[in-house]
């Protein structure tokens, strides 16, 4: 027994180590690969080239698939944000009958498969006549991405000090000079950091984009197509690990600013612990 | 995933509301208003499209047309069908295997964050932990297969340390690869709510348990782990809902023995166009998820009262 407790933590520390580096083995060796000459990814690497990188550029469907993403992670994200502000402002300030119900039910589409999410989508738009396009692409991930625009941004809202709009108000300015001078800049951290969420889901969704979308690919769905031929390999590894990189940025900065917001409103919590 | 509704507004809220009441109850629009439009959009593109689902999982199908007659065949055909039922079995063993060893990895590492980690470190460390699972599932996915594959990273090591002779094709292709890549992609997902719930872990408990006799490994059993219940469970519904429905994973490394419940349904609404079979699965799906969340939630409460 005084060897549990002399050597636990020795052994949970190493068992730690080994922990992390098996989440991040899979993140590493995308850029690794990324830079060999040889097409098949295996140890040792045959050479260092940025060829694959060069390639890149001079792939029209790859740039178009690179449109598609920012149109549509742009139009979500900004969709999201814009129904998540107005939800979570609702949320935060009210309490009225049915407000989890109706909560539950924008949370809902996180725990159903996703499949299934998209399947549904599909059947409806089908029914309503909407021919898919990036639009019912966009449709699918305002959807998806709301659940969670709402938890950073309720995150924003919460204890935020209402005397101050109080006050601009009897100072005599408008509802709308009230939002946009006092509320605004109070929460821009927090849509800030929704946009940011929203657009590296939109960015990294594939499931939802795969069904909904009609003859224009996104980048995942474009990597999809990629998958089958081995020789192509190198291309999307140079690909994903730029896809990688803008994802970790992208969710720093999301990250900083959300804790921001929160200290600005004094409160703790949302996506990440 | 919703956090819960702050306290602080709850209160500021009465203040609105008593004044409704007096007044000409002028809350009541203003108050919904903003949940309208995501309320709507929810309704229409998701309440309603799972209605249509179920609807179509009883409609029949006559000459590659759907027609509105209510019948059970579908789900009639899809359990008369050996395939379909052991892919169904196959998928939920697959996600029960991952889920459970999801789990089992992560917690020791939750509990090392938690007992023997500064509070300043802890906060880094999980940002750590959840940055990998911000980038594309496919491209994680992807990686695995790189890692696993005939020519992949484990085998031309392995070779190169000379611990076997030729590349194993055991590796990739197979309800294992499925298993080992779930596990990574859902790592961060049970690792949040085990550490929440270990660290809500009254530490003098311990010290109790402790000092009435208790060894380190029996104070553990009995205390750490009954109150860690909670994230445990959350932790396995978290994590095990979405891999029951997985596509990519078992497409990407799968191969052939890996098929999931997932591709079926996608097969029946892509290349075999029997959209009322695809519903039916669809559905069939979604019910046994929701069995299995309600299973465990309480095996796991069982065996929380039995470890007391």
């Amino acid at each position: 027994m005084t060897a549990i407790r002399r050597f636990l933590p020795g052994w949970l520390s190493s068992y730690a180590v080994l922990y992390l580096v098996f989440l991040y083995l899979p993140v590493i060796f995308l850029p690794i690969f990324s830079i060999n000459t040889a097409a098949t990814p295996k140890f040792p690497l045959s050479g260092v080239t940025l060829h694959w990188y060069e390639d890149l550029p001079r792939t029209p469907a790859l740039i178009d698939a690179t449109w598609n993403s920012l149109i549509v992670g742009v139009s979500a994200s900004t969709l999201s944000t814009v129904l998540g502000i107005l939800a979570a402002r609702s949320i935060t300030r009210y309490r009225y009958p049915g407000r989890r119900a109706i909560n539950g039910l924008i949370m809902a589409p996180l725990v159903l498969p996703e499949v299934i999410v998209a399947i549904s989508m599909l059947l409806v738009m089908l029914q309503l006549g909407l021919s898919l396009s990036l639009f019912t692409v966009v449709l699918g991930h305002v959807l998806v991405c709301i659940p969670y625009s709402m938890t950073v941004l309720t995150s924003g809202f919460e204890g935020f000090d209402r005397s101050l709009e109080e006050a601009s108000a009897d100072l005599g300015e408008s509802a709308f000079g009230t939002f946009r001078r006092v509320t605004l800049p109070m929460v821009a951290p927090a849509i800030i950091s929704s946009l940011l969420v929203c657009f590296t889901i939109s960015l990294d969704e594939f499931i939802i984009a795969f069904f909904l979308t009609g003859t224009e690919a996104t980048l995942p769905i474009y990597i999809w197509g990629q998958l089958r031929f081995a020789a192509k390999l190198p291309g999307v590894l140079a690909l994903g690990t730029l896809l990688l990189f803008a994802s970790f940025v992208l969710m720093t900065i999301a990250e900083i600013l959300r804790r921001r917001a929160a200290r600005r409103t004094q409160n703790e919590g949302g996506l990440y612990a | 995933m919703a956090t819960a509704p702050v306290r602080p507004a709850d209160l500021e809220a009465d203040a609105p509301r008593a004044a409704g009441r007096t007044g000409a109850r002028r809350f009541s629009f203003s108050e919904y208003a903003g949940f309208i439009p995501a309320v709507v959009l929810y309704g229409l593109f998701f309440a309603v499209p799972l209605a249509i689902v179920v609807a179509y999982s009883f409609w029949e199908v006559v000459d590659y047309n759907v027609v509105h007659n209510w019948t059970l065949d579908n789900y009639r055909y899809f359990f008369s069908v050996p395939t379909y039922v052991t892919t169904l079995w196959a998928t939920l063993w697959v996600s029960v295997l991952a889920t459970g060893l999801t789990i089992a990895i992560a917690f020791p590492f939750a509990y090392w964050l938690v007992r023997y980690v500064p509070r300043k470190l802890q906060r880094v460390l999980l940002v750590l932990v959840i940055l990998p699972f911000w980038t594309s599932y496919l491209l994680r996915v992807m990686s695995w297969k790189v890692i696993l594959g005939y020519n992949g990273v484990l085998n031309s090591g392995l070779m190169g340390l000379g611990i076997i002779d030729e590349p194993s094709t055991a590796l990739l292709y197979n309800s294992t690869a499925v298993i080992i890549t779930l596990t990574h992609a859902w790592a961060a997902f049970a690792i949040l709510p085990i550490f929440v719930s270990l660290e809500k872990v009254d530490r003098t408990l311990v010290e109790a348990a402790t000092d009435l006799g208790d060894g380190p490994l029996r104070s553990f059993l009995r205390v750490t782990l009954p109150l860690s219940a909670p994230g445990v469970i959350s932790a396995a519904l978290i994590v095990m809902i979405p891999t029951v429905g997985d596509y990519v994973t078992p497409k990407l490394v799968g191969g052939k023995d890996g098929v999931m419940i997932a591709n079926a349904i996608q097969a029946q609404f892509g290349k075999a166009s029997n959209w009322p079979l695809g519903a039916a699965l669809s559905v069939t799906t979604m019910i046994i998820v929701s069995l299995m969340a309600g299973a465990t939630v309480l095996v796991f409460r069982a065996l929380q009262r039995l470890a007391r």
